[in-house]
């Protein structure tokens, strides 16, 4: 348990970093979790050559492990450009997590990466695979 | 196989959950944290006794054939052993004959049944059905779905900020005449136990039929359909006991002869030719294809089973876990409680939240505890929106549980807010 819930999680959650709503923004997306109903918006700047993200916010109110995801994923987002967001492989998130999440939280922790690339890609994605085990 | 209810020193004239415990093997399991189960989510599904196991087992060792068909004895066997069944599920819940029992697979196919075959025939446009802010989706997604094809009106009746059905409304939501009241005996998300008895009387004064979904009741507390006076009921066999994909819907004889098939195909016909067919006669009529054989067999021993424990005994234990849960529950700030809280009108479910942490996150942690429960809207999301919650915890009893269970249910509590600071 303490395997999943280390303290940088739970600093996350408690404070999370870039969370509210950018205004104004060129990009914004919002998506749910079926399986708790929880929501999750974000917003994205662009930079002047409208290639890459200048700044980013999620919203939304979730677990602890959606919290800390989006917290973590928005703070690395900065400065990569729009076809890196869009190659991003899911893995990547839960590398950065860095916690073993069981099948059940899968969608816990990739909502954020599926809100992300519904903003990046201007419209919804499927659930990436590593999820569909949560079915 | 019969069962010797236990005397347990701490519920008069009760049984042991401890001692029932040793009945169901999958307490044999070892969990992933190596703690004792503390399996507290019967209201999603219960755990099945060795009892039950060992009938599906032998019935497909020794008495398995297709039922109504083969002229030869493992078939009159396997009939005979499929037909006693259906008779333990009328006697079961005091239905008048056993041919008005419908086997389907669960609570949810029952409730569709009735809004597809009874629904499509009697409810046309400007009618109105009601149901309530309390039920399971099972009991309002088919009503929505009748009710905007034909043109229909559906109504909710309001719940209290504890849990209860607000009567009044009720009273004024079936003045409006509606042909039907769909009700739960008792709330999956908040355990309120409806008093069904009056309901049922308003709704016939009114002049509607009463769908009783008893998918939350019929685990836990005797039924006797006779008394209670509704049209239709339906439960689910997993949820006592028995195997998933079984359920059974009881109806009226008179109602039952009167509607269309639901589904058609074979075992459900007198007659085909090829310009059309003849329905068999109920519960037949309503059992396309070949059913859920052995399951209902299943189903039948895990009523044997509930009745060698005695219906109000199990009552009894879950009332007595409910007390102790719900009151140790009240001592822990930041644990707010759902449903109501007068222990008759409760059953053996506790509906929570914890401070502001996630119930996800509380189940996760639970789980690392030993300690199993629901956490999310229970396919109940108008009673989250009632509430203005996303999701609550949720924790369940039955026969099997105990006061360690209790207590693992308070560790639990404690050690997620210990590890979320609050």
């Amino acid at each position: 348990m303490d395997n999943l819930y280390r303290d940088f999680i739970l600093e996350h959650y408690r404070s999370p970093h870039n969370k509210g709503t950018l205004d104004p923004h060129d990009l914004h997306f919002a998506d749910s979790n079926p399986t708790c109903g929880d929501e999750m918006s974000m917003t994205l700047r662009l930079d002047e050559g409208r290639t890459g993200i200048a700044d980013v916010a999620f919203d939304g109110r979730g677990c602890a492990i959606s919290q800390a995801s989006a917290s973590i994923l928005t703070d690395e987002l900065r400065g990569q450009t729009l076809d890196q967001v869009r190659e991003m492989d899911p893995k990547h998130v839960l590398d950065e997590l860095g916690v073993p999440i069981g099948p059940a939280r899968l969608k816990c922790a990739l909502l954020s990466y599926k809100v992300l690339q519904g903003a990046v890609r201007g419209g919804e994605v499927a659930w990436p695979a590593e999820a569909e085990a949560a079915g | 196989m019969a069962v010797e209810p236990a005397v347990d020193t701490l519920i008069p004239g009760g049984f042991s959950g401890t001692a029932i415990r040793a009945d169901f093997p999958m307490f044999d399991m070892p969990t992933r944290s190596g703690k004792r189960l503390a399996f507290l989510d019967a209201a999603a599904s219960s755990p099945k006794p060795r009892a039950v196991v060992e009938a599906i087992a032998d019935a497909y060792s020794h008495h398995y054939a297709n039922v109504h068909r083969g002229i030869y004895e493992l078939s009159e066997d396997a009939t005979a052993r499929f037909e006693a069944a259906r008779g333990k599920v009328a006697q079961f819940i005091g239905a008048p004959s056993k041919r008005e029992i419908v086997f389907v697979r669960n609570a949810t196919e029952a409730i569709n049944l009735v809004a597809y075959s009874w629904g499509r025939t009697n409810v046309g446009r400007g009618d109105r059905v009601v149901t309530t802010q309390m039920e399971h989706h099972a009991n309002i997604v088919p009503w929505q779905q009748l009710t905007s094809e034909v043109g229909a009106t559906l109504d909710y009746v309001a719940i209290s900020d504890d849990g209860r059905l607000e009567m009044d409304d009720l009273r004024a939501k079936l003045a409006q005449g509606p042909k039907l009241l769909a009700v739960a005996g008792v709330s999956n998300a908040l355990g309120t136990i409806n008093p069904l008895a009056e309901i049922i009387e308003l709704g016939h004064q009114a002049g509607a039929l009463v769908l009783v979904d008893a998918a939350q009741m019929a685990p836990h507390m005797a039924i006797d359909v006779a008394a209670l006076g509704c049209d239709f009921l339906a439960l689910s066999g997993h949820k006592m006991l028995g195997p998933s994909g079984i359920g059974a819907l009881w109806g009226r004889r008179e109602l039952l002869d009167a509607m269309p098939p639901f589904m058609t195909g074979g075992s459900m016909i007198i007659k085909v030719t090829m310009e059309g067919a003849e329905w068999n006669e109920v519960p037949y009529k309503f059992e396309a294809g070949t059913p859920a054989i052995v399951e209902a067999i299943g189903l039948g021993a895990a009523i044997d089973y509930l009745q060698a424990l005695g219906m109000d005994k199990v009552r009894e234990h879950e009332r007595y876990l409910f007390e102790h849960a719900w009151a140790a529950l009240g001592e822990i700030p930041g644990v707010r409680r759902f449903g109501p809280a007068d222990p008759s009108i409760h059953a053996g479910v506790i509906s929570f939240v914890l401070d502001d942490i996630h119930p996800h996150d509380v189940a996760t942690v639970f789980d690392a505890e030993g300690v199993a429960v629901r956490a999310g809207h229970h396919c109940a999301q108008p009673v989250m929106l009632r509430y203005d919650i996303p999701a609550t915890t949720r924790a369940s009893f039955y026969v099997y549980n105990d006061l360690d269970d209790v207590e693992a249910l308070t560790a639990a509590i404690r050690a997620t807010q210990r590890l979320f600071g609050s």
